[in-house]
């Protein structure tokens, strides 16, 4: 098997979920310049919306599964919206004047109030996701990719495209954009700018609904606290890009996936000790015993999002594709 | 009864009383500039105009209807457009879209066409550069897109601040001559202006401010001439 192409697969998938989650915190970053740290949170939640759903009508027989996963997006899209615009509304708009510290820490506090929300609904547990869908492997060059990580990508993509045309070729996408760059004016032109940050967070959480139920139906397992580590790492792909950039989320978020996946999969091998083993006798003993005495195993996949978000504060802060305009006064 | 009327507006900004309960009128079709020291309060009385700042007192009437606490976005639907100090361009934008940008409120769309044509064939500049983003213009091609840009909007009453700061002479008298061919076409304007020598020239009718109140109201010609006019703000 070629782990390159695999893992290259893998990475693609999962990097494609990072694209919309980022793309959530992107576009609230871009209008408000908050970073909008419930916004894995609001993921989170519509995987678990998504998960009742479908657990409730999967018992029920003779709806095909693609009905019900279907039916578990439409019921998590509209959840999740809601929660975005209540958050935005109760948590955040009363700050807008604020310096910028105050609503930053509120966004980590509606994500605490949210998480032991969703503890307390939910369960403390881990919860299966229904596996319902037909999951066929098909062989690749040497690699396989499922049924599940083709609707995964081929869903995030569309989701990204989508987006694209609402925010270049539409009039709300140009309202969007004149008030990410000067709020005021934008109001000037007639634009309500309230209506349209409320409509940036209601986007990116019916986005992040989406997202939380791809990630339930490649993991088979939800559990409160993942939003948690999937929001962060995705808020990583978006600093990567450059945060406020929508084609750097998405470029961000898939770097991101494929990094992730090719450093787990080659983690082990790159710090194998037995490639030194000539240092010591009592390592090379070992090697000769065992084969291989691994430094850092593929548990610490985690790891690889945040050294990238470290490598690119030092080095390029504004990320891959956050240049800026100078407005000449 | 005046287009605009200001009745007492007392604005605060910032913990300090900024302007100090004035009172001004526009008639229908004037050209009016509103000159003064720096910090004398002009922008702050613009931006409550525009609905940028709220006043803690006073009414502002246009066209007969109460716009006192009326918040920006419902302005330019009922006809009251502002160039910002400072230009306040889309960066990111192109000129095309800037333009586009002031006529967001319209659906007539082929007379939306039609002012786009017609405000790039005032600024052949505009024309020159339409694909590129605004950020990469000059201080006097960003002033003529915010104008433009405001026309774009088919405003009654523009309202132009400090439309002449920071521009090359060349440039400052351009921006003029377009003040003056808006205001011919049937525009009210409202300008505010440190530089008093030409905004007195434009204009029908002047108001001096100072220290956030109006202290002198009169005929454009009349300022010109005053004595205290020319000593204050026309450095003879």
């Amino acid at each position: 098997m070629d782990i390159f192409l695999q893992q290259l697969i893998n990475g693609l998938t999962l990097g494609s979920v990072y694209a919309v989650v980022a793309l959530g915190y992107t576009m609230v970053y871009g209008i408000i310049q908050l970073i909008n740290f419930a916004h894995g949170e609001v993921v989170m939640i519509g995987g678990m919306v998504a998960l009742w759903t479908i657990g409730a009508l999967a018992g029920s027989a003779g709806l095909p599964p693609t009905v019900v996963v279907l039916a578990g997006v439409a019921s998590a899209v509209p959840v999740c919206m809601l929660l975005g615009w209540s958050i935005e509304r109760a948590a955040y708009r009363p700050l807008r004047g604020a310096p910028r510290l105050a609503p930053l820490i509120t966004a980590i506090g509606i994500s605490i109030i949210l998480q032991n929300v969703a503890l307390m609904i939910f369960s403390r547990n881990p919860l299966p996701f229904p596996q319902i869908l037909p999951n066929p492997v098909f062989e690749v060059a040497g690699a396989t990719i499922s049924l599940v990580q083709i609707i995964i990508i081929a869903t995030c993509l569309l989701l990204m495209g989508g987006l694209t045309l609402l925010v270049y070729r539409t009039r709300l996408g140009m309202a969007m954009r004149a008030t990410s760059e000067n709020p005021a004016v934008a109001g000037l032109m007639g634009i309500p700018i309230d209506r349209v940050i409320s409509t940036t967070f209601v986007i990116g959480a019916g986005l992040g609904a989406v997202a939380g139920v791809l990630n339930g139906l490649y993991y088979g397992i939800v559990h409160y606290t993942f939003g948690a580590m999937l929001g962060l790492k995705a808020f990583c792909a978006a600093v990567l890009g450059g945060i406020g950039n929508m084609a750097g989320a998405m470029l961000g978020g898939i770097l991101l996936g494929v990094v992730e996946a090719l450093g787990t999969g080659y983690i082990g091998e790159m710090t194998d000790l037995c490639h030194v083993g000539f240092l010591s006798t009592a390592l090379a003993e070992r090697c000769a015993r065992d084969g291989h005495v691994v430094l850092f195993g593929s548990n610490y996949q985690d790891v690889f999002a945040f050294l990238v978000l470290i490598v690119v504060l030092v080095f390029r802060p504004s990320g891959l594709l956050g240049e800026r305009v100078s407005d000449r006064a | 009864m005046s287009l605009l009327e200001v009745k007492g507006l007392e604005v605060s900004y910032g913990g300090i009383v900024a302007v100090r309960g004035i009172h001004l009128a526009v008639e229908q079709g004037e050209l009016v500039a509103l000159i003064g020291a720096n910090g004398a309060g002009k922008t702050t009385t613009l931006k409550a105009l525009a609905g940028m700042l709220r006043p803690s007192s006073g009414s502002v009437h246009f066209d007969g209807h109460a716009i006192t606490r009326e918040p920006s976005h419902r302005l330019l639907p009922r006809g009251i457009a502002l160039v910002p100090e400072g230009r306040g361009v889309f960066a990111r934008l192109t000129v095309r879209e800037n333009l586009e940008m002031g006529a967001y409120i319209r659906h007539d769309r082929a007379a939306v066409k039609a002012d786009m044509a017609r405000v790039l064939e005032l600024f052949p500049r505009l024309h020159e550069r339409r694909a590129q983003v605004a950020g990469t213009l000059s201080g006097g091609e960003q002033q003529m897109l915010a104008i433009g840009r405001a026309l774009m909007g088919r405003p009654r009453l523009l309202l132009l601040d400090e439309p002449s700061m920071g521009l090359a002479p060349m440039m400052v008298q351009k921006i003029f001559e377009v003040i003056r061919m808006i205001s011919a076409e049937g525009v009210t304007v409202l300008l505010v202006e440190q530089n008093a020598s030409l905004a007195l020239q434009a204009a029908n009718r002047g108001y001096v401010m100072e220290s956030g109140a109006i202290t002198l109201t009169d005929s454009a010609a009349a300022l010109l001439a005053s004595a205290q006019v020319r000593q204050a703000y026309l450095g003879e």
